[in-house]
C-alpha cells in the first residue's frame, strides 16, 4: 500500500482506490471485475464485504451488496477473492462493517486476512474506542487500520483518530451515504489539510466521485481518490456482463486518466 | 401522585461511553459522533436541569394522561391464580408506553435548536407518537417505514400524514422495521445540523439506550408507588414485553435495587425460537453488533442480520437493547419467549375477562406471565402477585387481531 502512495507521489498525482462489494455480480464476477479495474489503470482495489443493514451506503452499494448476498457469497468467498485481485500484483484493502469481522473473529479475520495478502481494513462503523481487539489483531498480523474522519470531528477527535491510523486515512468528504454526485463536496479540502496538520500519513478521500473530471479534482489535493458507485453502477445496469466489464474497463480508464491529469 | 419528573439516579447504569458490560458502545460513521456527543451532552444536563424537568412531567401530566392507571385486574386474576396489576400504559395519549420517549426526546430537540425531527417505525406506534409530539412542538416530521409495514399498517400511515408528517417507505432490504432503522441513520448522517433522529425504543448507539430509558422509566417509578399504596409492598414479580426494549426497561428500572423483586422480559417467539421464524434475540440470537450498539442479535454464521418474525409488528426485531442484552448476562432479569399462539390467547383471554383490548405486544407480557404462575406460586409457597406492563391498547391490532381470530366479515370460515 504504501509502496502505491510512494509510487504516485514520485509521478506527481494521487492514487486511484477503486471499490467493488465482493461477490457482486458473482464470486467469479466481482474477480474479473476487479482485475479489469486493475488493468485499465485503478492502482488500489477496495474489496467491500457485502452486509445486510450497510448504514454508510446510498442505493448503488445497497443493491450490488444485496445481489451479493442473495447470491450466497460467504466470509470465507470474500478472502478468496482478495487473494485472487492481490495475485494481480495491485494493493488489495478490505472495506467492512464491524459485524461480519466480529462474527468471524477478530485475531482469525485478521490471520486469514493477511495470508490472503490483504493490506488491512477500512471501517465505517468502528471508531477508535470501540476498536480495542482490532488495533491488537492489525499489531499482530502487520495490517493496516484505515478509521474515518469526516468534517464534523472535532480537532482533538480527528487527531485521536488520525493517531490510531496506519497506511492511509480516509476522509469522508461530504456528509452522507455513498453515492456518485452531481459535485463533488466543498468540504473536503478543508478536512484534508485539517488532517495533514496531524499525520503524515496519506489522506484518501471518498464519496461522490463519479468522472474523471472530478477525479482530477479532488487529486489536486487528496493523496488518494477512492470511488465506488459510479464504477459498481457499470455493472448494475448492463444488458450483460460483457457489457458491464466494458463499461467498467472505459469509466476505470477515465478515472485513471484523471487522476494523472493534475500534477501537484 | 406528584408530576412523574426524571429521578436522580436516572443515568446512572452504563460508563461515560455507553457500555453495559460488553454491550452497548458506539459502531457508527465517524460523522455522526459529533451529535452523539451534542445530544448526550443536552440529555445529561436535561437530567439535572429544573425547568426542563418541570416542562416535561408538565407535558406528561397535562397532554399525555400521565401517571397512567395501576389497575387490579380481578376476573383475570381469578382466572389465572395469581394477583395481576396492570400498568395503564394504554390509556396514554396515542395508546402506548411511547408518547413518554417521544415527549422527552422532542423537548430536548427544541433545546438544541433544531427544527427537525426524523423516526423509524413498524407498526406505525412510535411513528404516530413522533408525529403527534412533532405537532404539538411544532417541528417538521419525516417517518421511516418499510414498505411492508405501510402495507400492512396502512391506518397508522394515515393517522401519521393527518399530523402533518412525512412518511416514507423504505424499499431497501427486507423493507420492515431495521431497514427503516437504516434508512433514518443515511439520513441523519446528511442532515444532522438541523434535525434530531428520536429512536423508538432503548436500542441504536449511545446515549439512545440510557437516555430513553430514563424518558420512560418512569412508568416504573409510578408503578413501584403505586404498589405500594395499594398493598404496602412491592409485587413479587413484573412482567414486560421486549421488542428493542423500552416499556420493559420503563418498568423494570426502578425495581433493579429491590432483590426481592423478580424481573421477566418476553421475546416474541412468532412460531416458536426452535423454528427459526421468531425474533427472540436474547434467548435466539447471539451477541454482535446492529444499529450502533454491540447486543444479542438474530444474526446467520457470517454475521449478516435474519429476517425476525411475530404476529407483533411492535417486536419484530432482529435486535434489543443492551441494557437487557446485560440483565440477561447478570442474571437479574430473566428472559423467555412467547409464541404468536400463546400471545393471541392471552390477548383473547384479557378481552373477555376485563374489557380491555391490549396491543398484541403487550399480549405477549400477559401470555408469559401466565406461564410463570405456577412456579413461582411453588416458589413463594402462596399466591404471587404480579405486575404486568400493558404497554399500549390494540386498536391498532383490531384488523390482525380479527383476521387472526377469523372473525372479519366475509372472512369467517
Ligand atoms: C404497545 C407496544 N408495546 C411494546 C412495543 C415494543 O417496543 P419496546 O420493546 O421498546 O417497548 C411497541 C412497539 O411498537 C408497542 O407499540
Amino acid at each position: 500500500m504504501a509502496v502505491a502512495f510512494e509510487k504516485a507521489r514520485a509521478e506527481g498525482r494521487a492514487v486511484l482506490i477503486g471499490c467493488m462489494p465482493a461477490g457482486f455480480p458473482t464470486v467469479e464476477g466481482s474477480i474479473a471485475a476487479m482485475t479489469a479495474m486493475v488493468s485499465a489503470g485503478v492502482d488500489v482495489i477496495e474489496v467491500e464485504i457485502p452486509y445486510s443493514d450497510p448504514v454508510m451506503d446510498g442505493p448503488v452499494i445497497q443493491r450490488a451488496s444485496d445481489i451479493a448476498l442473495a447470491g450466497g457469497v460467504r466470509t470465507a468467498d470474500t478472502l478468496r477473492i482478495i487473494e485472487a485481485v492481490a495475485g494481480t500484483g495491485a494493493p488489495v484493502v478490505t472495506m467492512t462493517y464491524w459485524n461480519p469481522i466480529e462474527r468471524y473473529g477478530v485475531d482469525a479475520f485478521a490471520r486469514d486476512l493477511s495470508a490472503a495478502g490483504g493490506t488491512g481494513l477500512i471501517t465505517p462503523d468502528l471508531i477508535p474506542e470501540e476498536a480495542g481487539e482490532w488495533l491488537a489483531a492489525s499489531e499482530a498480523y502487520g495490517l493496516d487500520r484505515t478509521f474515518l474522519v469526516a468534517p464534523s470531528s472535532t480537532d482533538e477527535r480527528l487527531a485521536m483518530t488520525v493517531g490510531h491510523c496506519r497506511g492511509f486515512v480516509y476522509a469522508t468528504a461530504l456528509m452522507g451515504v455513498t453515492g456518485a454526485r452531481e459535485r463533488t463536496s466543498d468540504a473536503a479540502p478543508t478536512l484534508v489539510s485539517r488532517v495533514r496538520a496531524v499525520t503524515g500519513l496519506p489522506v484518501g478521500v471518498g464519496l461522490g466521485v463519479g468522472n474523471g473530471v472530478q477525479a482530477a479534482e479532488v487529486g489536486r489535493y487528496a493523496d488518494g481518490v477512492i470511488v465506488g458507485s459510479a464504477l459498481i453502477r457499470c455493472l448494475l445496469d448492463t444488458p450483460d456482463e460483457a457489457t458491464g466489464l466494458a463499461a467498467l474497463r472505459t469509466l476505470s480508464a477515465e478515472l485513471a486518466e484523471g487522476v494523472r491529469a493534475v500534477q501537484r | 401522585m406528584s408530576a412523574p419528573t426524571l429521578p436522580a439516579n436516572a443515568g446512572s447504569s452504563p460508563d461515560s461511553a455507553g457500555h453495559y458490560g460488553r454491550y452497548g458502545g458506539r459502531f457508527v460513521p465517524e460523522a455522526l459522533v459529533a451529535a452523539l456527543d451534542e445530544l448526550d451532552l443536552a440529555y445529561r444536563t436535561a437530567l439535572t436541569d429544573e425547568s426542563f424537568q418541570a416542562e416535561f412531567g408538565t407535558m406528561l401530566r397535562e397532554y399525555a394522561n400521565i401517571p397512567s392507571l395501576l389497575y387490579r385486574a380481578e376476573r383475570l386474576s381469578a382466572e389465572v391464580g395469581a394477583r395481576i396489576l396492570l400498568k395503564r400504559e394504554d390509556l396514554n395519549h396515542t395508546g402506548a408506553h411511547k408518547i413518554r420517549n417521544v415527549l422527552g426526546q422532542a423537548l430536548l430537540t427544541k433545546r438544541m435548536g433544531k427544527p427537525r425531527v426524523i423516526a423509524e417505525t413498524g407498526a406505525g406506534q412510535h411513528g404516530v407518537a413522533t408525529a403527534t409530539a412533532a405537532a404539538y412542538l411544532d417541528l417538521e416530521c419525516v417517518v421511516y417505514m418499510g414498505e411492508v409495514d405501510t402495507q400492512r399498517q396502512a391506518l397508522n400511515v394515515a393517522r401519521m400524514r393527518m399530523l402533518g408528517a412525512t412518511v416514507v417507505p423504505v424499499t431497501s432490504g427486507s423493507r420492515t422495521l431495521k431497514d427503516a432503522m437504516n434508512e433514518a441513520m443515511r439520513d441523519w448522517v446528511a442532515n444532522v445540523d438541523r434535525t434530531h433522529y428520536i429512536i423508538g425504543s432503548t436500542a441504536g448507539p449511545h446515549p439512545f439506550p440510557a437516555m430513553v430509558r430514563d424518558f420512560v422509566r418512569g412508568i416504573g417509578v409510578e408503578a413501584r408507588q403505586q404498589s405500594l399504596d395499594l398493598d404496602g409492598k412491592l409485587p413479587d414479580a413484573v412482567a414486560a414485553c421486549v421488542g428493542g426494549g423500552s416499556n420493559a426497561l420503563g418498568i423494570f428500572h426502578a425495581f433493579v435495587p429491590d432483590d426481592d423483586v423478580r424481573l421477566y422480559g418476553f421475546e416474541a417467539g412468532g412460531d416458536g425460537v426452535e423454528t427459526g421464524r421468531h425474533a427472540a434475540s436474547i434467548t435466539g440470537g447471539s451477541s454482535g453488533v446492529l444499529h450502533g450498539a454491540r447486543t444479542y442479535v438474530l444474526q446467520d454464521e457470517d454475521g449478516q442480520t435474519r429476517e425476525s418474525h411475530s404476529i407483533s409488528a411492535g417486536l419484530d426485531y432482529p435486535g434489543v437493547g443492551p441494557e437487557h442484552a446485560w440483565l440477561h448476562d447478570i442474571g437479574r432479569a430473566r428472559y423467555a419467549p412467547v409464541t404468536d399462539a400463546e400471545a393471541m390467547s392471552a390477548f383473547q383471554l384479557l378481552c373477555r375477562t376485563e374489557g380491555i383490548i391490549p396491543a398484541i405486544e403487550s399480549a405477549h407480557a400477559l401470555a408469559g406471565t401466565l406461564k410463570i404462575i405456577p412456579a413461582l406460586t411453588a416458589e413463594l409457597g402462596r399466591k404471587p402477585t404480579i405486575l404486568v406492563n400493558l404497554s399500549g391498547r390494540g386498536d391498532k391490532d383490531v384488523h390482525t387481531a380479527g383476521e387472526y381470530f377469523g372473525i372479519l366479515d366475509g372472512e369467517q370460515a
